[in-house]
């Protein structure tokens, strides 16, 4: 019935509008919250890999959802099919919606020809955390890189990414460079599509 | 140099850091997500939630009284207003209404409309055991906690299984005394 109660009730989440994405909540609420996500898997893992590895699961899950979700409202349900494409769209649509910024730089990878990194001066997932020494390696930038990697294959790009610190001279903290690396098929894909 | 008045929840909101909603949503889904998968039993799910929660509210709580400036509340009456408009509004962005006291002022229910975390969610037939928003309960448990409150805390109506609105019950238990860490003649 329209107009029962202050809020129409859709039997069908489907069915309901979709929001603007203008909502905002404070960062420490998702600070908080990205932290007990990373204590809890600690208590579920013996190790660096597994932990890192949980974290890109997660944000594999969020990657789904963000592309279904941008490529509607942002894009008009256009899809991107060339890796250019969907890079660009990467680094400014879906970091700006995510992160309110796009990302600091996007590069091509001199070495191999499937790497390319999009770096950032400091992940805003990382802003409240410190890593102890006996962790070496360990980012969590792991569930940003799970972000990206769950957009990239759902958008029909499967590739390997990996977030990791890279120090830069004059700053004090380094800089997170997440590293995609492209299955072969899509390289195949793009010199076949010129 | 006199304390500066008590903000309203508006302006702190507007005065903090803030990050897209949707973030938060999907990272919260991707939590739930991930204790279901590993602990199987919604009843274990809902206990975790409510400890990560707990865990939350507890350091919440600190960032709160550091950043409202709200003067100490009276009675249970006003600090349930305050959590409910100030508090959720700086963290969630979103207002809750206070109602349904009991005589004794000791219970009252938390009303959310809108509640960010659960944008795009539905509730599959095989998890309909599940409070999905039970990390809201441990942070509102956790917060009291830690300022001298014990409470008890459960959800009434839930909007993932059918209800309009989100009705959340504080129940005050006792307050705790404060402690002194250090016994008076040493």
């Amino acid at each position: 019935m329209i107009g029962v109660g202050k809020i129409k009730q859709y039997s069908n989440v489907l069915d309901r509008p979709i929001s603007k994405g203008k909502q905002e909540v404070s960062l420490s609420a998702f600070a908080f919250l990205f932290s007990e996500l990373v204590q809890y898997n600690q208590t579920q893992v013996d190790n660096i890999g597994e932990l890192e590895r949980r974290l890109e699961d997660a944000g594999y899950a969020v990657g789904a959802r963000v592309l279904e979700l941008l490529c509607h409202r942002e894009k008009g349900n256009r899809r991107e099919t060339r890796l250019l494409g969907i890079l660009s769209f990467i680094h400014s649509t879906v970091w700006k919606v995510l992160f309110g910024k796009v990302a600091d730089s996007l590069e091509k990878g001199t070495e191999h020809e499937d790497e390319y990194m999009i770096s950032e001066k400091e992940l805003l997932v990382n802003r409240f955390i410190s890593i102890p020494k006996d962790m070496g390696a360990f980012n969590c930038g792991a569930f940003v890189a799970g972000i990206v990697r769950g957009v990239l294959y759902n958008a029909g790009f499967p590739a390997v990414v990996t977030a990791h610190f890279v120090p830069v001279d004059g700053q004090q903290r380094p800089r997170t460079t997440i590293l995609i690396k492209f299955a072969e098929e899509v390289l195949q894909r793009e010199a076949r599509l010129g | 140099m006199a304390p500066a008045a008590p903000k309203s929840g508006d302006a702190i909101f507007a005065s903090v850091d803030r990050v897209n909603a949707e973030l938060f949503t999907l990272t919260y889904g991707a939590i739930v997500r991930q204790l279901l998968t590993d602990l199987e039993e919604v009843e274990e799910v809902n206990k975790q939630l409510d400890q990560m929660g707990y865990n939350m509210g507890v350091r919440l709580v600190d960032e709160f009284l550091a950043k409202s400036n709200v003067t100490r509340c009276v009675d249970f009456r006003e600090t349930t207003e305050v959590i409910a408009k100030v508090g959720f509004k700086m963290f969630l962005g979103v207002t809750a209404s206070v109602t349904n006291w009991d005589s004794e002022g000791t219970t009252c229910s938390l009303i959310l409309e809108d509640n960010p975390l659960v944008d795009f969610v539905e509730l599959p037939d095989n998890c309909q055991g599940l409070h999905y928003c039970n990390i809201l309960s441990g942070v509102v448990r956790g917060a009291l906690e830690m300022v001298s409150m014990k409470t008890e805390v459960a959800w009434l109506r839930d909007m993932l299984r059918g209800d309009d609105v989100f009705e959340l019950q504080v129940k005050l238990l006792k307050q705790v005394p404060e402690e002194y860490p250090y016994k008076d003649d040493e």
